[in-house]
């Protein structure tokens, strides 16, 4: 098992840079998720790393040695594919020992290999099925029994989960993580799914347009999001934006919106411009019938425990996550106000957010 | 009006008359092939009979006549003979002959095999190799190559069989094993390429992906991974060659003569007495029919999948 480290990775196809200079290390048995909207860069990353695209510039540790323009059979990390990849000619042993047959193990030690990872899989009464006859699931955990046999440096997942039906693919995630925790091997996963990325990740990096915007921890991510992209990209719904037509000063702990006054987090740095940004998560809202922002309901979903109602205002739409005992009906008009301070303001020149009491 | 079947099946009416058409179909295109069959065991005389026998004693007359050679001997000298040790030298003798050894046939059948079995492999293996490559591989000016590729089906082959002729001379090709091999493999290459890229495209290429992060060498991938994925395409591809290299005649007159003489161009010329011999012509046609008849059943299945693979995603 070994740390993973990318410096000034870059890719390009013609004109197009799938990755821009990417720097970021993935420590030694950590489950890293790199998450992002499709197209943004994260499996062509993936795929750097595993040596099926060769970089463009930029160096990849594994471990300590630059393995970046090795092919991918030089490398020891083991790859699991969205589409999963199991060779349909052949039965399930022999999918699990192909890996094996390479490196010239013998029978006996392939056998055994094989054995503990279908064990551990529960795959061990299917290993003489056909590719071909077997459920979605079992496919899944045979991919992952191929990639772990050879015991590799690093496990890279290209969103494994991704063909699952969603009830299978919650135990399946649940299976992963105690995977990792069983094996505590290295891996990198990709996935455009936050839910899963906030379930399996020790450690997340959302990507846009080919940058890594933030490489933190899950709640860091969620909470104190660097940038109005990754702020509005966690989360179910995303963060709530409005416009602040002024510019930022340091030490300012309120802005005029529209007209009103609202309070924000002592803010410890200024703003570049004098266009911003107020952002507020759904659940940090709330409705009543005297104070805030007025508007009318346009929209309510029910999640079960909690509420997603939508208000629009004269400063556009805005959700707000409630209890599920509040009730409201379509076009009632309704007040919406911060619940609480933790409000981030992003700089509207830069997208980033900018340091305050709340977010440091 | 009856709603008890569903819109899409074809109704009762319409699957009788598909099916009558088909019989009518082979029905023609059996005529042909009965009648060959037919003739080679017929004996010298019904075969050339005026009204045509449809209804006649069976001989294997044809088949004995194509395997042996035989002379025309006086009554007295046959009568001095040893009784026949076998039925064919009996038969032989009933036409008041001897036999006085075995016709090239055997030879030139066996030539057929070497050659069409050859240039078959050579083709789907070489075939294989590049359609692999122009399907995974940034190949420079790719589509042209593939045109160009295509563009030598464009002409009839023998437009080209002097400029062959007079090369394979000075190559000291002409008449051989190899040169043929590789002429039939040149002509079916560019059928073999286009089939199997069509193939290759359909195999998702995470499966060499995987065997390569798995250990192997993209070649080695190849061969454990994609190639026996791709069998559909190449059973289907080498049916095609095989076809084309077992019945290609006027290179086979042209160039060659004993050697590596094909059966195509040997089965026409085999004479009897005062004419061609037209049972042993039939014999020959029959049993070169087999070969090719036995390896498409065979292969059958996979030519079923293989015309319409692609067509729908699995």
């Amino acid at each position: 098992m070994s740390q993973i480290k990318i410096v000034n990775l870059q890719k390009s196809f013609g004109d197009f840079t799938a990755v821009k200079n990417s720097n970021l290390t993935i420590n030694d048995k950590e489950f890293f998720v790199l998450l992002g909207p499709s197209g943004c860069g994260k499996t062509t990353t993936l795929r750097m790393i595993a040596g099926l695209e060769l970089p463009t510039s930029g160096e990849i540790y594994l471990g300590d040695e630059e393995v970046g323009m090795l092919r991918a059979s030089e490398r020891d990390i083991a790859f699991v594919f969205q589409l999963f990849a199991l060779y349909p000619h052949m039965n399930v042993r022999n999918n699990l020992s192909f890996p094996l047959k390479m490196q010239g193990y013998k029978r006996s030690d392939i056998k055994s290999r094989v054995e503990e990872a279908a064990k551990l899989l529960r795959i061990d009464h299917i290993l003489n099925s056909n590719i071909s006859s077997l459920s979605g699931g079992d496919r899944q955990r045979v991919a992952l029994g191929r990639a772990l046999v050879r015991r590799p440096k690093a496990f890279l997942m290209d969103e494994p989960l991704g063909t699952l039906d969603a009830e299978f693919r919650e135990l399946m995630c649940l299976e992963l993580k105690k995977l990792h925790l069983d094996i505590g091997a290295t891996t990198v996963y990709v996935t455009h799914d936050q839910l899963e990325a906030m379930s399996l990740a020790d450690r997340i990096a959302v990507m846009d347009g080919g940058e890594i915007l933030q490489a933190d921890e899950p709640n860091i991510i969620y909470n104190k999001p660097k940038t109005k992209f990754v702020a509005s990209f966690i989360g179910s719904p995303g963060m709530n934006f409005f416009e602040v037509n002024e510019g930022i000063s340091k030490d300012q702990s309120f802005v005029n919106i529209e007209g009103a006054k609202f309070d924000i987090p002592k803010q410890l740095e200024e703003s570049k411009g004098s266009k911003n940004f107020f952002g507020i998560r759904p659940e940090n809202l709330t409705l009543n019938n005297n104070e805030g922002l007025k508007g009318s309901v346009f929209g309510v979903e029910y999640l079960g425990s909690r509420k997603i109602i939508t208000v629009k205002t004269s400063l556009g739409e805005i959700k707000v996550k409630t209890d599920i005992s509040i009730n409201v009906k379509l076009n009632e008009n309704v007040q919406v106000k911060p619940l609480n301070n933790n409000i981030i303001i992003f700089d509207g020149k830069t997208d980033k957010s900018l340091n305050s009491e709340f977010i440091k | 009006m009856d709603t008890s079947r569903s819109y899409l099946e074809p109704s009762s009416f319409s699957k009788k008359m598909a099916a009558a058409i088909i019989i009518v179909y082979a029905v023609i295109t059996l005529i042909p092939i009965s009648w060959m069959v037919m003739t080679s065991f017929k004996n010298v005389d019904s075969a050339i009979s005026y009204p045509p026998e449809v209804l006649f004693e069976p001989s294997l007359e044809g088949y004995v006549n194509l395997f042996t050679n035989r002379s025309r001997q006086s009554q007295e000298y046959l009568d001095s003979l040893p009784p026949p040790k076998n039925w064919y030298e009996e038969l032989v003798r009933s036409r008041e002959m001897v036999i006085t050894g075995p016709s090239k046939f055997l030879g030139r059948y066996s030539n057929s095999m070497i050659i069409g079995f050859g240039s078959t492999f050579a083709s789907v293996f070489l075939g294989a190799l590049a359609a692999y490559a122009f399907s995974r591989f940034r190949v420079p000016l790719k589509d042209d190559l593939l045109f160009f590729i295509l563009s030598t089906r464009m002409f009839p082959p023998i437009a080209v069989a002097v400029p062959i002729f007079i090369m394979y001379r000075k190559l000291g090709l002409g008449d051989t094993h190899l040169g043929m091999i590789i002429l039939y493999t040149v002509v079916n290459l560019s059928l073999a390429v286009w089939l199997l890229k069509g193939f290759m495209d359909e195999i998702p290429k995470e499966y060499e992906e995987a065997a390569m992060i798995d250990g192997y060498s993209r070649l080695q991938a190849f061969f454990k991974v994609v190639l026996p994925q791709a069998m559909t395409g190449i059973a289907a591809t080498a049916i095609f060659c095989m076809i084309f290299s077992w019945n290609e005649y006027a290179f086979a007159v042209l160039l060659t003569q004993f050697n590596a003489q094909t059966a195509p161009p040997f089965i026409p010329t085999i004479i009897g007495e005062g004419g061609l011999d037209w049972p042993a012509i039939g014999a020959g046609t029959t049993l070169f029919l087999l070969p090719v008849m036995i390896f498409t059943i065979i292969l059958r299945k996979h030519l079923l999948r293989g015309i319409t693979f692609g067509a729908v995603r699995k």
